[in-house]
């Protein structure tokens, strides 16, 4: 079983989101990575992009399929992990650390209020298996 | 066969399957069948396969045996290739064509001698293909056998192929070229053994009996054989630029617009169903053809999305991925004749805008190693 660690907010379509102050670092799920299988290419929106909750991020391929990324907040782009250009495998090896996606500056951290929590979302994609 | 494989379920089972099971493969439907998709990983099986050597369970393919009279003179007239240069225990890659000159399947033609031949087909393809063999062969001459659901398939792919087989099969395999094949025994059980694959590397195609099969697998397991699916499959076969029938090729595209003129021997062989749609293609040229794109960034062109000429759609891209061995993105796709010289450069629509590709030679990679 893969691991949610308690301290993230988890959307339904498995992204997750770290909040630090108003600044949101979000990635996606174990689960989300286990399922795309190997990714070989992350393709992330530019620094100072602005975003509303719901719209699409970017996008992750793997060998096998393309996933897309929502955000899950409302706010701007305040910076992207470039590691990944070169080594997008970071995301398969550690998707909550080093493999982490973008920051995002957040208008309204009550947007998150509804995210659900890691228990929440364990049992919907374990479950679901 | 043993009926623990036969549990009912919407989509078919393998012999081989609980092996995959019990391996924690991951698995996907696939022509109606449960199939591993992958094992321990698409890359890590293709670099296997590239580097070593990987094994497919191809069970799910279908196999034919026609054997009487004048069999390879019959099937001469279903298929563009010329089969009399077939000595035996020779085989030909070929299509099988409707009267539209359309692709029916892509089958394997393996003549045994003796007025004997075997067949594989493809997995989806199968009741298709024997419908239309049934259909266009004199059965007084010829008794056909289908042997899909009795036999197994094992792919055993890969440079070292040789060295992990020859164990277990009392019949020295050096000597057998690419595309040849016998019949042999294996782990003292008997088999027909085939030089050929669809991965673009040196490999045996391996057809016995499902206990047998089972043993097999396991024993090459054991000697270090990495078990592939159907991911690193796809991957290999798209970097060898093998047509995949019902995505490259189908029933609405010739050998001559699917890039396979080299199976098509008009000069040499008489009639046969579709040959005067070939002629006119032949003679006229093609509209459309099927090319090898190397897309120009990371950004990965798959089946479906469309190719791009000074902002006009003008084609669609078949297969594609990214090449593990070559590291970027490269994609088959059907683009007009006058577009497909190599060098011409394109560009793919994906998720809205618009990436530079280049037509390039196929394959994309060719093995230093194949037999």
């Amino acid at each position: 079983m893969a691991e949610y660690p308690d301290d993230l907010k988890y959307q339904d379509s498995h992204e997750y989101v770290r909040l630090d102050g108003e600044i949101a670092t979000i990635g996606i799920t174990e689960f989300a990575v286990r399922e795309l299988g190997e990714i070989v290419f992350v393709e992330l929106p530019e620094i100072g992009k602005t975003f509303a909750k719901g719209d699409e991020l970017g996008t992750i391929e793997s060998v096998k399929a393309v996933g897309e990324l929502y955000s899950p907040v409302t706010g701007a782009v305040v910076e992207s992990n470039n590691a990944l250009i070169d080594d997008p495998e970071l995301l398969n090896d550690d998707p909550y650390g080093e493999g982490w996606l973008l920051k995002i500056r957040v208008d309204d951290p009550s947007e998150l209020d509804d995210a659900l929590t890691a228990s929440q979302y364990s049992a919907l994609v374990e479950g679901a298996e | 066969m043993a009926n623990q494989e036969n549990i009912a379920a919407s989509l078919a089972r393998t012999p081989l399957y609980q092996l995959g099971v019990e391996l924690k493969a991951r698995l996907t439907s696939f022509g109606g069948w449960e199939m591993p998709v992958q094992y321990s990983g698409i890359t890590s099986e293709h670099e296997a396969v590239r580097n070593a050597a990987g094994m497919f369970d191809i069970s799910h393919m279908g196999k034919f045996t026609l054997e009487g009279k004048k069999v390879i003179d019959q099937l001469q007239g279903l298929v563009p290739s010329d089969l009399s240069r077939l000595q035996a225990g020779q085989a030909q890659y070929t299509v099988l064509l409707n009267p539209q000159g359309g692709i029916i399947d892509d089958i394997i033609i393996y003549y045994q001698g003796e007025e004997k031949v075997a067949i594989v087909v493809n997995a989806a393809t199968t009741a298709k293909d024997k419908t239309w063999l049934l259909q266009n062969l004199n059965l007084d001459e010829i008794q056909f056998q289908d042997l899909s659901p009795e036999k197994v398939l094992i792919a055993l792919q890969g440079p070292q192929a040789e060295n992990y087989l020859q164990p277990f099969v009392e019949t020295d395999l050096q000597p057998i070229k690419a595309f040849g094949h016998l019949q042999a025994n294996i782990l003292g059980q008997p088999a027909f053994i085939a030089r050929t694959g669809y991965t673009g590397e040196d490999g045996f195609e391996i057809m016995v009996d499902p206990e047998v099969g089972r043993e097999l697998w396991r024993n090459l397991y054991n000697a270090g054989v990495v078990p592939a699916g159907l991911g690193a499959r796809d991957t290999l076969r798209l970097e060898a630029a093998m047509a995949l029938y019902g995505q490259d090729i189908d029933d609405n595209t010739t050998p001559l617009e699917a890039g396979l003129g080299w199976l098509v021997h008009l000069d040499t062989k008489g009639d046969f169903i579709g040959r005067s749609v070939l002629e006119q293609q032949k003679a006229n040229g093609v509209q459309r053809r099927l090319v090898g794109l190397q897309m120009q960034g990371r950004n990965i062109a798959r089946h479906g999305y469309q190719v791009l000429s000074a902002g006009q759609v003008v084609g669609e891209v078949t297969s594609g991925t990214i090449s593990p061995t070559l590291g970027y993105p490269v994609a088959l796709a059907y683009i007009p004749s006058k577009l497909a010289k190599v060098g011409q450069q394109l560009e793919v629509e994906i998720r809205g805008k618009a990436y530079p590709a280049v037509v390039v030679k196929r394959p994309f990679y060719r093995s230093k190693t194949k037999k």
